[in-house]
């Protein structure tokens, strides 16, 4: 008990403080360093996750067929990531004979992936499954092709569920990406398991504080993409002040324009 | 021209929803398919711009058998209305209305300035464009719906129920819209209902489908009324048929004497110098309303004192409204107008009626309306104007 | 535990042996896993349903409500396990960190969900067993959570299959439960020669005991919901 509380909490502040705990030392990497690579392993799995699970929504969901994908994907998520992170790097290691990180990389970034896919493809598909049908038939009625109503009407109307399943994959991303710092890579769980291992609990603490900051802050900044790049048609974010205002309604047009181009290209 | 060839749609569980349909829709008319639900009007529809693919027989568009034509460019020279509009969320009005002139090709700028000339047309304000569907009302998104299957100038309209999820008094109002801009356009429009007072209101032909996808009656409206082909039919077109029907009899020169009017904030006469009821009318003749002298000899005409319950003819018009204007009004004259709204006198109950007694074909009164067409229909119109009669 | 390399072949098919070798050991790990994997959501539910109760009630109480839960559920697994003990004057390996951390999280979790499915109750339904006489406790509880229990079965399924997983994420910082048969197979793993038989028993044991509890949850959802399964006929 004498360890916990205020003191502590004062504790983990000054660690964070410290300037040579961001820049690093000589023998260890410091926290700019480790935060570079934590972005990396959750940056690189969560784009190769998006580019299966995205496409293999909207297809699953265009065609009404294949849901047996999405519940298999769900059934993935019954495997416990850290043992399936310890059994892929028992297997994969060996054959680098530790020269490169490689070994423990290959690992990490496929369990990052496995964790990513359910939610991208869950949301994707309950995106496009949940578009008003009398949109969809509308959209073939006026002479669309099947490619066209997917890229122009059921993409651009379940982006939010799209985003929101690549928010829900992000932060499970960033939470277990820690787990990589237990074969010894680098990333924000660094601190923790190092902080354990030296009884060193302002440290352990801080990579805490470290990792739900990062996962905060990437959330708000998805966020940000979902309101740039989702229709205010479909988010109802309308700018009540346009109808009103003359000045405001210029910048909701323009804002409109760039919306509608990228609801077209992405 | 739209024409079914022996059309027939049989799912594989095999519903029949459509059987054997042979029909033809007339360029430049509006064609109603009408029915019960589960009467295939919706499937045949759906049929003409191959949304749903015939089991057999053959759809023609013109001289082109359709199953010949790539289904989206069959579909982008038909526009295409259905019942909750359908529109884009993601996109403002503008860009909805603009959908198929870009999917043509029309490049964005002339595409966008056409339809906006397009939404005046439809009766919305060009500050609606750059709004988006769900900051419209029903009504709007109706129109703007309209308005989009419009875009490209098709010749060809297929309209599925478009104002049956609207409010009553706006149904209305877009239906007499739609009929404007028809007058205008002249496209060929085949449109579902299962109201069958839209289908007289808007139909130059109607096609009744009973249950099971058989055609039962395909007629003029006038002729619907008169002369139902049978049982079903006539039950389905329903009550008040001969009254409904005089709705189609216009063009009459109706009879019509000189009427003692009042002005409006004039003192009322007193109640010796005059009828029971006096007609008030404003400075340009337009009447206002019936006044009842005894209840108002001395005082001023005020809105107040109206008896606004009376319906107006207009010359030219339909004997239906000339046999309503005697029947609403209190004093048993129908006020007759002309076509500004200006009064012209009034007529007398049986003058109308007797107008009515000369009218000769399906509209007429004279109780002869069934001949040829199956006694079983005749005596069910004939019931239920009847039954109409003494309430 | 060096020593067990000896006893059992490293190939990943022989975890049975591995398991009847140390099964007193294993069981206790299961059940300490179970334990933690299922008390932590049933906690997570009790606190949930008068909040999310509440949220749906009063409306004026659904947007901060939301908006602690999502800040709280974006908060990483592992950095909640380290950051309770402080804020809580708890010892650093306090036994009751990682129950609390997974409570914390399933309530997150399952106040939306039980928000969301009172308000999937329609208002006719309402107002019909209002007009019937029903007191606004007993319609709570006959009829309004009654038509929650399958959005909130499916948001429990999320809760108890993800604890299982992050439960074996905690017996890397030290506790016991079936993460510990990982860490214990990467530590007898050496260089060239891995040893498969912890690894492989663990992640049996986790998906079973996922799956287990997924399908307990399903189960209780349909007794507590014996009309969807007539209307499935």
């Amino acid at each position: 008990m004498a360890t916990g509380g205020p003191r502590m909490i004062g504790n983990v502040i000054t660690w964070l403080n410290d300037p040579s705990h961001w820049r690093g030392t000589g023998t260890t990497d410091g926290i700019v360093t480790q935060l570079e690579r934590h972005i990396s392993y959750v940056g690189i799995a969560l784009l190769i996750a998006m580019l299966i699970a995205v496409p293999l929504g909207l297809l699953i969901g265009h065609t009404g067929r294949g849901g047996s994908a999405v519940s298999l994907a769900n059934a993935i998520r019954s495997i416990p990531s850290i043992g399936l992170l310890i059994l892929l790097v028992v297997i994969i290691s060996p054959h680098f004979h530790g020269r490169t990180q490689a070994g423990f990389i290959i690992p990490t970034e496929i369990v990052l992936m496995l964790l990513a896919v359910p939610p991208i493809l869950a949301g994707t598909y309950a995106g496009v499954e949940n578009v008003d049908p009398a949109v969809r038939d509308a959209a073939y009625g006026m002479g669309m092709k099947g490619g066209q109503v997917l890229l122009k009407v059921e993409l651009p109307n379940s982006l939010p569920l799209v985003i929101s399943g690549v928010r829900s994959a992000a932060l499970q991303l960033i939470a277990t990406a820690t787990i990589a710092s237990f074969v010894p890579l680098g990333g924000l769980g660094r601190f923790i398991y190092d902080g354990l291992a030296q009884r060193d609990f302002p440290q352990m603490i801080g990579g805490g504080v470290l990792v739900a900051l990062l996962a905060l802050l990437v959330d708000l900044l998805l966020a940000a993409i979902q309101r740039i790049l989702v229709s205010p048609g479909v988010s109802g974010r309308f700018s009540k002040r346009a109808d009103r205002r003359r000045g405001a309604a210029g910048e909701a047009d323009s804002r409109v324009a760039a919306v509608d181009e990228a609801g077209v290209t992405v | 021209m739209i024409r079914f060839d022996n059309v027939t749609k049989r799912y594989p569980d095999g519903t029949v929803a459509v059987d054997s349909l042979d029909l033809t829709a007339e360029t430049g008319k509006i064609t109603v398919f009408v029915g019960p639900s589960g009467c295939g009007k919706t499937t045949s529809l759906r049929m003409i711009n191959r949304m749903i693919e015939p089991t057999q027989g053959s759809i023609w568009l013109d001289d082109r058998d359709t199953s010949t034509i790539a289904t989206h460019e069959l579909r982008r020279r038909i526009g295409y209305v259905i019942q909750h509009a359908g529109l884009f969320p993601h996109r403002t009005i503008v860009d909805n209305v603009a959908t198929v002139p870009l999917l043509l090709g029309t490049d964005r700028k002339k595409a966008r300035s056409d339809a906006m000339d397009l939404l005046e047309r439809v009766g919305l304000d060009r500050g609606f464009a750059k709004r988006y569907p769900a900051q419209l009302s029903g009504g709007q998104q109706q129109r703007v719906g309209v308005a989009r299957a419009l875009a490209a100038d098709p010749p060809v309209m297929l309209m599925d129920e478009p104002f049956s999820a609207v409010d009553p008094v706006v149904r209305e109002q877009l239906q007499d819209e739609f009929l404007r801009l028809q007058d205008d356009l002249g496209k060929t429009i085949v449109f579902v209902t299962h109201d069958i007072d839209e289908a007289i209101k808007l139909g130059d032909r109607i096609a009744v489908l009973r249950v099971g996808g058989h055609l039962a009656q395909l007629a003029t409206p006038a002729d619907l009324l008169a002369r139902p082909a049978d049982a079903f039919v006539a039950g389905f077109v329903g009550r008040d048929r001969g009254y409904r029907a005089l709705g189609f009899s216009e063009g009459h020169e109706l009879p019509h004497h000189e009427e003692p009017t009042v002005r409006m904030g004039e003192t009322a006469p007193a109640a010796s110098e005059a009828a029971e009821w006096l007609l008030a009318v404003d400075g340009e003749a337009h009447p206002q309303g019936w006044i009842n002298v005894e209840q108002t000899a001395g005082r001023e005409v005020t809105e107040e004192l109206l008896y606004r319950g009376g319906t107006l003819a207009t010359q030219g018009g339909s004997l239906r409204a000339a046999l309503d204007a005697c029947l609403s009004s209190p004093s048993g004259r129908g006020v007759v107008v002309d076509e500004n709204h200006r009064l012209l006198g009034s007529a007398q109950l049986d003058e109308v009626v007797q107008l009515i007694k000369s009218e000769p074909g399906p509209a007429g009164a004279d109780g002869d309306t069934g001949t040829g067409t199956g006694t079983q229909g005749t005596s069910g119109a004939t019931a239920a104007v009847l039954q109409k009669g003494p309430a | 535990m060096s020593g067990f390399a000896n006893e059992v072949s490293s190939s990943p098919l022989s975890f049975w042996s591995y398991f009847m070798d140390h099964r007193s050991a294993d069981l206790q790990l299961l059940w300490s896993h179970t334990w933690l994997s299922v008390v932590p959501v049933v906690l997570g539910l009790v606190i949930a349903l008068p909040l999310g109760w509440l949220s749906n009630r009063f409306s004026w109480s659904y947007p901060p409500i939301m908006t602690v839960s999502g800040l709280l559920y974006t908060i990483p697994s592992i950095a909640l396990f380290v950051l309770i003990p402080p804020l809580l004057h708890l010892d650093q390996l306090s036994e009751l960190q990682v129950p609390i951390a997974l409570t914390v999280y399933s309530v997150a979790l399952l106040v939306r969900v039980v928000a969301d499915g009172l308000g999937s109750v329609s208002e006719d339904t309402r107002q019909a067993a209002t007009a019937i006489g029903f007191t606004p406790l007993a319609r709570l509880l006959k009829v309004d959570l009654p038509i929650a229990v399958p959005v909130i079965t499916a948001g429990l399924r999320v809760a108890v299959v993800s604890n299982v997983s992050i439960v074996a994420i905690a017996g890397t910082i030290g506790f016991q439960n079936l993460g510990n048969l990982f860490t214990t197979g990467y530590q007898l793993s050496s260089g060239t020669s891995p040893y498969y038989p912890p690894i492989v028993l663990g992640l049996v044991l986790c998906v079973i005991l996922a799956l287990a509890l997924d399908a307990l949850v399903i189960l209780a959802g349909r007794g507590l919901t014996p009309w969807r399964r007539a209307a499935r006929g």
